[in-house]
């Protein structure tokens, strides 16, 4: 039975109004950013106007936005690689060298992701403060590795299983090496797995509000930083911290689209199939 | 040697996360019992449950444990509610589909700090806001979101933030179902809100239910919306548990009663992890 066509206009319709009420805020964002100052506040507010770039440059010039840009993309690159290095090695053991124990190693691992952050804030802050590491790369890398590692292990895990044994068999009869089974079969195998598992570490730790707010400000701080400042700031400022905040969004939104399954699948833990 | 390796393989990252959560949460047991406030110098004294009964008699206690608890409780049936409408409305094709789902996950990507900044300023500002001069053309008072509703404007841009996840999961479920069965169904008469309460429902419940859980763990959490927009306030209104031990351990630098507060939120938040991790397990198999 087909569905009558009135029904699907009727659908079409409020889908759409829908949609578009919910990305409103963004797009009237995406507006602003290209405003003056003025016309961001104008009363009733412009729908139509001749864009700028002003803001963009403004932005960069006064708030060193680079440099907090710079720092986005060292931590959330470099917490990925070594999230990567950890996470990959421990994937494998669990799948190739099962043992009894692996489930609940997997499941305690998943385990820690669960715990809210602001349980872990008090002595995470006293170390950071007393090994010199608040407010510095290193530090706010190494605690985005930390908050990604179980996702990233589990996603990994669930790649790492659908390569059939049978493989890896007939290279370990073969006589391949560890070394050369996972350069050789793994690693071909699996780098779609750890393509995306690697995408959604990025757009994880690009996000991370928590632990940037709380063990970042002027040396280290992200763009998440960077925005969280312009909540109390003086004189007209909003196409500014549109401008700032598109130019923090837009890329991420685009990795976002290609790895929404993946997010999805980490996020829930696998609870979700 | 080959029981080795599978190990020294492993090791780096369960040594890192239990330096990572089992550490901290040792040390944050400590810190519990101990007088320590980093202006306070001298020697950290044992207390007791001083600490537990400082911060669990402390008058914004209540507040913050109600304020996650209507948090927790309105952004799940508002995103389990709205998700599963807009899962259904969508899940069939249509002109445009496929933009509309790229554009309804959209505000998940956004990071917490920018998305609660843009609800603050461009949508709920008194006098520019969107929302203060569409009550206006209306003739309508408008409204200062942020001090008259904080914790509804938090809910709000929370539940803005989560929708898509939700969303997506429903997507994903309501493709599992069983289309001959509806078809069935229909053939037999039964009506669009009867199938959809005696077979789509039924069939999206146990992912209602991940929903349910998952948000709780993160919601429990909810930390950079608050900081960015209400700080807490206008006094508690809009502090939860979260920001209250932020305040207790990084203004008032009270280490002891914070990680009193920090234990408090661990085990709300087992309460939840607890019954997810048994969905988790059986689906590792």
């Amino acid at each position: 039975m087909k569905t009558p066509l009135h029904w699907l206009a009727l659908r079409t319709v409020v889908a759409w109004l829908a949609t578009l009420v919910l990305v409103f805020p963004l797009l009237w964002l995406v507006m602003t950013a290209f405003k003056t100052e003025v016309q961001a506040i104008a009363t009733p507010p412009l729908l139509l106007f001749k864009p700028t770039l002003q803001n963009f440059a403004t932005v960069n010039a006064q708030s060193d936005y680079l440099r907090y840009a710079r720092n986005s993309l060292v931590t959330s690159l470099g917490s990925t690689l070594l999230g990567l290095l950890i996470a990959v090695p421990a994937a494998y053991s669990m799948v190739f060298f099962r043992t009894r124990r692996t489930r609940d190693m997997l499941m305690w691992m998943l385990s820690t992701k669960m715990m809210p952050a602001v349980g872990a804030l008090v002595p995470i802050y006293l170390v950071a403060k007393f090994t010199g590491l608040l407010d510095s790369l290193i530090g706010l890398t190494t605690v985005f590795t930390m908050t990604n590692l179980p996702i990233m292990v589990w996603l990994l895990y669930t790649y790492f299983k659908d390569i059939p044994n049978e493989i890896l068999e007939a290279a370990r009869m073969d006589g391949a090496s560890v070394w050369k089974e996972f350069r050789h079969v793994i690693l071909p195998l699996g780098v779609g797995g750890i393509t995306s598992t690697a995408l959604l570490a990025i757009v994880l730790s690009w996000n991370e509000s928590f632990w940037s707010l709380n063990l970042a400000s002027f040396k280290a701080g992200t763009l998440s930083t960077l925005i969280a400042s312009y909540s109390s700031p003086e004189g007209l400022f909003w196409a500014k911290l549109s401008a700032a905040s598109v130019l923090a969004i837009a890329p991420i939104i685009v990795l976002g689209w290609f790895s929404q399954k993946q997010l999805v699948a980490g996020l829930t833990f696998g609870a979700v199939k | 040697m080959k029981r080795l390796l599978p190990r020294l393989l492993l090791a780096p990252a369960v040594l890192s996360l239990f330096a990572w959560m089992v550490v901290p949460l040792v040390m944050t047991v400590y810190f519990s019992v101990v007088r320590y406030n980093l202006t306070i110098p001298g020697p950290r004294v044992f207390v007791g449950l001083e600490n537990y009964r400082y911060f669990f008699t402390d008058p914004a206690f209540l507040t913050a444990v109600l304020n996650t608890l209507i948090l927790l409780g309105s952004v799940i049936g508002i995103t389990v509610v709205l998700g599963v409408a807009l899962a259904l409305l969508i899940h069939e094709p249509f002109p445009g589909r496929g933009a509309v789902r790229l554009l309804l996950i959209a505000p998940f990507f956004v990071m917490p700090t920018a998305a609660a900044l843009m609800w603050k300023f461009m949508m709920m500002n008194p006098i520019y806001g969107v929302l203060a001069q569409i009550s206006q053309a209306f003739g309508a008072q408008p409204v200062d979101w942020l001090t008259t509703y904080p914790l509804l404007s938090v809910i709000v841009i929370v539940a803005w933030e989560w929708l898509p996840f939700a969303c997506l999961i429903f997507i994903t479920a309501l493709q599992s179902l069983d289309q001959e069965q509806m078809e069935a169904a229909r053939m037999d008469g039964a009506t669009a809100p009867q199938r959809f309460w005696f077979l789509t429902l039924p069939h999206m419940a146990r992912s209602m239910a991940v929903v349910t859980m998952i948000e709780m763990i993160y919601l429990i959490g909810v930390f950079a919306e608050i900081f960015t927009t209400t700080s807490g306030g206008p006094g508690n209104a809009s502090t939860n548990v979260a920001f209250l031990i932020f305040k207790d351990a990084l203004m008032n630098f009270d280490i002891g009663v914070a990680s009193a507060g920090a234990l408090f939120a661990v085990v709300l938040a087992n309460i939840a992890a607890i019954f997810l991790l048994r969905v988790v397990g059986r689906n590792l198999d």
